[in-house]
């Protein structure tokens, strides 16, 4: 693409070059067009020349008559960006350049980071709205984009934000609940929504109770919660380990409806111990002091 | 004229013996192979104690079971299927897919009709070797000796149900059609909570720990680049086997990270990788780790039974030993395969090697395990 724009540069160049001479006169340019919309360049002389609109990623050629009006319509210029013109006439060339600015807003993009955290973190979220036109040109006018954290539970958390150059930008806390909370942002009418999972975080005071069954000892742990009294999800593996006369027994167990249990061998005077990650929980000696 | 016929004899006669040559070789070559050793061992007679215990671990080597169970002087105690099981496996493990590597007998006492000797097999796996000794009574009938083999018989697991309230994770990722600013779903937060660089055996040994503090299942792997002085790289490696890879919700592994011919004084900082990936995976089975000991002697071990506390098979285990000396600093970490398969709430044992220095170091340790069932994933 970009070589194929050179090439057609450099033929302009030399046409431009064995045409000087030619009569031809001021052309006169809108200095910004807005992306989409239909505009005109007025030319001044006689005869025939030749008119190229060299844009980003796109390039426009026109046979047009000198001294007219040269009309181009809705949709011809569509990326935003720096345009040059160049009129290549009978006898000589004229050149020129104007702007293309993004529509209006008619898209947003916002891009949420982490998709999922722990609880009760302050500015933990983040949130990057960027607005486009409906020709997905980066809309650089400011405008006030909306951003809302509405969780399961409280009130919603909201900020209002000026775009910078087409972006916009906020920290956002999530909530002391566990739990989906929809991440919106919002330009107008226009809105784009994210999913944020807020996931319960280290769990709080760990406790256990052992029991005899049998020829074994039943440990259960009991419901094991965050510090906000979420509870920690389903999976999270809780380590018992048993200390006894010489010997340890070690179990990884996972949560499973809120708790963990196991059995292990029961030895008089045994310690059992609990943990789960790198927090711990009560320890239970076992019989006999 | 006479030259050339005499030359013509002599290409023929050479390509007789080389023909002769090679075709024996190959022979030779195959009962190498086959664990032999070479071909006359094959026709020795069991005219000792030592000889018919070679034979023996011949044919164990060659898989030749009918021959194997038919010279053993104890048939009549179990059958051939008991005897293929106890040297296979009942359930398929790393033991079913092992072939022996080499074996040694060792004669430990002899008497005119009754002989007892070790036989120690090593077998190969996709995993490494494994040491499978058997003290075998040998006794003489007329002019032959036979082998007693000692059968461990894998227990059965007696037709029953055992509920369990299966838990697992499964993922949706992000697909090609989603609006580019679409998160994907976010890969596991973990952690390294312990890191030790150690000189050790002419190179650099990193000790660590990883924990997955995350509410979801992680994928691990360890990267550690040494970095010299200039910070130019020295040596890059990974955790390769010594690491548990699949880790739950809070789970700890311990990991080993081993560069040679590195010198700790080479190495002025240590950058360190941990990686993490979102995967489906199930939380169970549990597998209890009971009667861990730390065995002191000339060849220390950390030894335990393994037992499988849910009702499905696990047909590999992977046991890895965390070391810990007085002050709670981590000093090793060792692994292990388990060659045979865990049955449900039946008691494994296995045996991790620690190095003698390291043993006597040693205040506390912690095992554990991962586990791989050939039906499920995970």
């Amino acid at each position: 693409m970009k070589s194929k724009l050179t090439f057609l540069l450099g033929l302009i160049w030399v046409a431009g070059t064995h045409l000087a001479g030619a009569q031809t006169s001021g052309l006169r340019l809108p200095k910004t067009v807005q992306a989409g919309t239909p505009f005109s360049i007025q030319s001044a002389g006689s005869g025939k020349a030749v008119l190229y609109i060299v844009g980003p990623a796109q390039v426009l050629r026109r046979d047009v008559q000198l001294g007219e009006t040269i009309s181009l319509a809705a949709g011809d210029l569509h990326n935003a960006g720096h345009y040059t013109v160049i009129l290549v006439g009978g006898s000589s060339t004229e050149d020129g350049a104007f702007d293309v600015t993004a529509a209006q807003p008619a898209a947003l993009s916002l891009i949420a980071k982490p998709s999922r955290l722990p609880v009760d973190l302050h500015g933990g979220i983040s949130g990057v709205a960027y607005i486009f036109d409906t020709f997905q040109n980066l809309v650089l006018q400011p405008s006030h984009v909306s951003f809302q954290l509405a969780g399961v539970a409280g009130a919603p958390q909201t900020r209002t934000v000026l775009t910078q150059n087409g972006v916009a930008w906020t920290k956002m806390n999530s909530a002391s609940k566990e739990g989906a909370a929809q991440f919106v942002a919002r330009v107008g009418n226009i809105a784009d929504t994210r999913v944020i999972q807020q996931v319960p975080g280290d769990p709080c005071s760990l406790r256990m109770n052992v029991r005899a069954s049998g020829q074994r000892l039943a440990i259960e742990t009991e419901p094991v919660r965050d510090c906000s009294g979420n509870a920690v999800p389903d999976g999270t593996i809780v380590t018992f380990t048993e200390i006894y006369n010489g010997g340890e027994a070690t179990v990884d167990v996972p949560l499973k409806r809120g708790v963990a249990r196991t059995e292990m061998p029961a030895y008089e005077g045994a310690t059992i111990s609990v943990a789960t990650g790198v927090v711990m929980g009560n320890e239970v000696r076992w019989g006999k002091e | 004229m006479t030259s050339g016929r005499l030359l013509a004899f002599v290409i023929a006669l050479a390509t007789v013996v080389l023909i002769v040559a090679g075709t024996f070789g190959q022979v030779q070559s195959v009962l190498a192979k086959a664990g032999a050793g070479s071909g006359t061992d094959l026709l020795r007679s069991p005219s000792s104690p030592q000889a018919a215990v070679e034979n023996l671990a011949d044919e164990i080597a060659r898989r030749d079971w009918d021959t194997a169970y038919s010279n053993l002087g104890n048939k009549s105690e179990f059958t051939e299927t008991d005897f293929i099981r106890d040297l296979s496996g009942s359930y398929s493990s790393l033991r079913s897919h092992a072939s022996l590597d080499s074996f040694d007998v060792r004669p430990q006492h002899a008497s005119a009709d009754d002989a007892q000797v070790r036989l120690n097999l090593r077998w190969s796996t996709v995993v490494g070797m494994f040491l499978d000794t058997r003290d075998l009574r040998v006794a003489r009938t007329g002019d032959r000796w036979a082998v007693m083999w000692p059968i461990v018989k894998e227990p059965r697991v007696p037709p029953q149900v055992i509920p369990v309230n299966y838990l697992r994770w499964d993922v949706i990722y992000r697909g090609s059609e989603d609006d580019w600013g679409a998160q994907d779903v976010e890969s596991p937060h973990v952690r390294i909570v312990d890191m030790h660089p150690v000189d050790r055996g002419g190179g650099v040994v990193i000790l660590g720990e990883l924990l997955n503090e995350d509410v979801v299942p992680a994928f691990v792997t360890v990267k550690a680049t040494l970095l010299a002085k200039d910070e130019s790289a020295i040596a890059t490696e990974d955790s390769f086997d010594k690491i548990s890879h699949i880790l739950l919700p809070r789970q700890v592994t311990p990991f080993l990270i081993e560069f040679h011919n590195v010198a700790l004084s080479q190495v002025d900082s240590v950058h360190m990788q941990p990686s993490s990936t979102l995967i489906a995976a199930s939380a169970d089975p549990v597998v209890e780790i009971e009667d861990q000991q730390l065995n002191l002697g000339p060849q220390p071990t950390l030894s335990g039974k393994l037992l499988n506390q849910s009702g499905q098979v696990v047909n590999v285990a992977h046991v890895l030993g965390t070391f810990y000396d007085n002050s709670g600093q981590l000093i090793w970490v060792s692994d292990g395969y388990v060659e045979r398969a865990l049955l449900p709430e039946t008691p494994v044992s296995f045996a991790v090697s620690v190095p003698p220095d390291i043993a006597s170091k040693v205040k506390s340790e912690r095992a554990v395990t991962t586990t791989y069932s050939s039906n499920r994933f995970q």
